[in-house]
């Protein structure tokens, strides 16, 4: 025990048992799946918030202000605890009523729901404030050629919003991928609930978190470069300054 | 005689015509030799809050007249224009293109609104507008902005939509500069982009609103080039513009607009050479 060497005893993270490196991983796949889905679908509702707070009559105004007040004033881990033991609660007992009898809605699929719902709130504003960045006379040029506003908002609008958005959308996203951690007080068997797993069997703790801070940055570092290119792209239209 | 027939001959009493010089003398056969009208534009009245902008402007354009709208700053030339084509909704009155009404309702407060979106927006592809500020869009290339509107809108295939984009590029001077972004040209070359995304509608009436006025001085001749070639090849266009010379030059009919009415109107030489109102008498000398 007192050969340095052996301080780390790096075959704890071997892939296959006793390892628990295949465990750790399949934790971390978990919560990419989490982040990836609950950022789409925080982006759907934040689209749709957004339209519905810039287009919409007082009433979908108003509902869209209280969701994204409410969901941005309360902790995110109140709304997890929240939203996924009320969340299925109520699913329950409305299928209840309507004599489907409960049904075990599955950790990932309350994940993404979960995140999403507090993704959609931040998108939201940010899409909102990109949205009102847009020169009003490139809507107006499209709407003087006989564009329908639909066609206004997805041929026009949202590409011209984007190079706005891309700032305030890489913060969420990498939020996101941390926020899957939140799920662990919920049991959902993401990285970091498995890593205390792990840890807390072996006794390894500095070398598991260590690990899964590893990941976690491993995947940050991934999307950075990705965000880079889609920035790129997205002002490709834009002299940039030097 | 038809109701439309009819109806057009009961406009004539309140309606400023233009006239095109070179459809005179033309009493006899009015109803033969009449070209169509492009724009009929009757008693127009534009409020913003308490400000009246437009105080009863009605003119009509026909087909292959150039029209230069002058008049002093706040006069409410842009208002105009922009009531054309419903980018600003006129508080009473109506606007017909190529003889079709726009059908318009009371929007609950004391102005008007479409009460039909789809008729507007058909309507709007027979009118291509240039704006001061061109309004290019950014995210894509020239070429793309040209062919948009064809595509999305008119629903043409995409070959065609570039072989007529190529066509209108390489018209305005600009086919090399087709796959760069509008952020990375002139202001002039800007403008006569959106020209040609303007054209690339096929429209029946060119409308400009000072298509130069955000342009440096030394930029202005080349648009002003591309737009008087349009003049000259007898596209109905309408033109506010500070560019007197130039209104003079490609003009067959001159509106002199001041404080929301068409204090005077008539051909070039008389509006210039001879302007019978004190008002544009004296906003004639102030641009000399
Ligand atoms: N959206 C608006 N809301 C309120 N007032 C407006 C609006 N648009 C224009 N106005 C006012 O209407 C008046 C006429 O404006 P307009 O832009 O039509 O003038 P113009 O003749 O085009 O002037 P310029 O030569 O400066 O372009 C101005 O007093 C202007 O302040
Ligand atoms: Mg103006």
């Amino acid at each position: 025990m007192a050969d340095p060497a052996s301080f780390i005893n790096w075959g704890l993270l071997a892939l296959s048992p006793p390892g628990w490196g295949g465990v750790l991983l399949s934790g971390f796949v978990a919560s990419i799946k989490i982040a990836v889905g609950g950022y789409a679908f925080g982006l759907a509702l934040g689209i749709g918030g957004a339209c519905g707070k810039l287009y919409g009559g007082p009433i979908l105004r108003d509902l869209m202000e209280c969701y994204t007040t409410i969901v941005r004033a309360v902790p995110e881990l109140v709304l997890i605890l929240l939203l996924y033991y009320a969340g299925t609660d109520a699913l329950n007992h409305v299928l209840g009523l309507f004599g489907i009898g409960t049904v075990d809605i599955g950790g990932l699929a309350a994940g993404i729901f979960v995140i999403g719902i507090v993704q959609g709130a931040y998108s939201t504003e940010v899409l909102r404030g990109a949205i009102k960045a847009v020169p009003a006379g490139q809507i107006e040029a499209a709407r003087a050629y006989g564009m329908s506003p639909f066609k206004v908002t997805t041929r026009i609008t949202l590409p011209a919003m984007l190079p706005y958005a891309i700032p305030g959308l890489s913060n969420l996203w990498l939020i996101a991928t941390k926020d899957t951690a939140l799920l662990a007080v919920v049991g959902f068997s993401e990285l970091t609930l498995m890593t205390r797993q792990a840890a807390g069997a072996t006794k390894s703790y500095l070398l598991f978190f260590c690990a899964a801070g590893v990941l976690y940055l491993a995947l940050t570092l991934v999307s950075d470069v990705f965000i880079r290119l889609i920035e790129r792209r997205a002002r490709r239209g834009f002299v940039e300054q030097s | 005689m038809t109701g439309k027939n009819a109806a057009r001959q009961e406009n004539q009493g309140n309606c400023f015509h233009a006239f095109n010089a070179g459809s005179l003398p033309r009493r006899g056969s009015y109803f033969m030799t009449e070209p169509a009208q492009a724009i009929a534009v009757t008693d127009l009245h534009k409020r913003f809050g308490p400000l009246e902008v437009l105080k009863g402007v009605s003119l009509t354009a026909r087909q292959g007249d150039v029209i230069a709208i002058i008049g002093g700053s706040g006069s409410g030339k842009s208002t105009f224009l922009r009531c054309i084509n419903m980018l600003e909704l006129p508080t009473s009155g109506s606007v017909a293109i190529h003889g079709e009404t726009i059908s318009m309702k009371k929007d609950g407060r004391d102005g008007l609104q479409p009460s039909d979106r789809k008729q507007v927006e058909r309507l709007r592809t027979q009118l291509g507008m240039v704006f001061q500020s061109f309004n290019l869009w950014q995210h894509m290339t020239i070429l793309q902005n040209v062919i948009e509107a064809p595509v999305h809108v008119l629903g043409k295939s995409k070959a065609e939509a570039i072989e007529t984009a190529e066509a209108l590029l390489r018209r305005v001077g600009l086919f090399e500069k087709r796959d760069a972004y509008p952020a990375f040209l002139s202001g002039g070359q800007q403008q006569r982009a959106a020209i040609a995304r303007a054209l690339a509608i096929q429209p029946l009436v060119m409308l400009f609103d000072e298509p130069t006025s955000a342009l440096d001085p030394e930029l202005v001749g080349e648009v002003l080039a591309v737009i008087g070639d349009l003049a000259a090849e007898k596209r109905t266009m309408i033109l506010v513009t500070h560019e007197m010379k130039f209104a003079r030059n490609v003009a067959n009919h001159i509106v002199f607009l001041a404080d929301g009415v068409i204090e005077e109107q008539g051909p070039p030489e008389e509006i210039f050479d001879a302007p019978k109102s004190e008002r544009l008498k004296k906003f004639i000398s102030s641009i000399h």
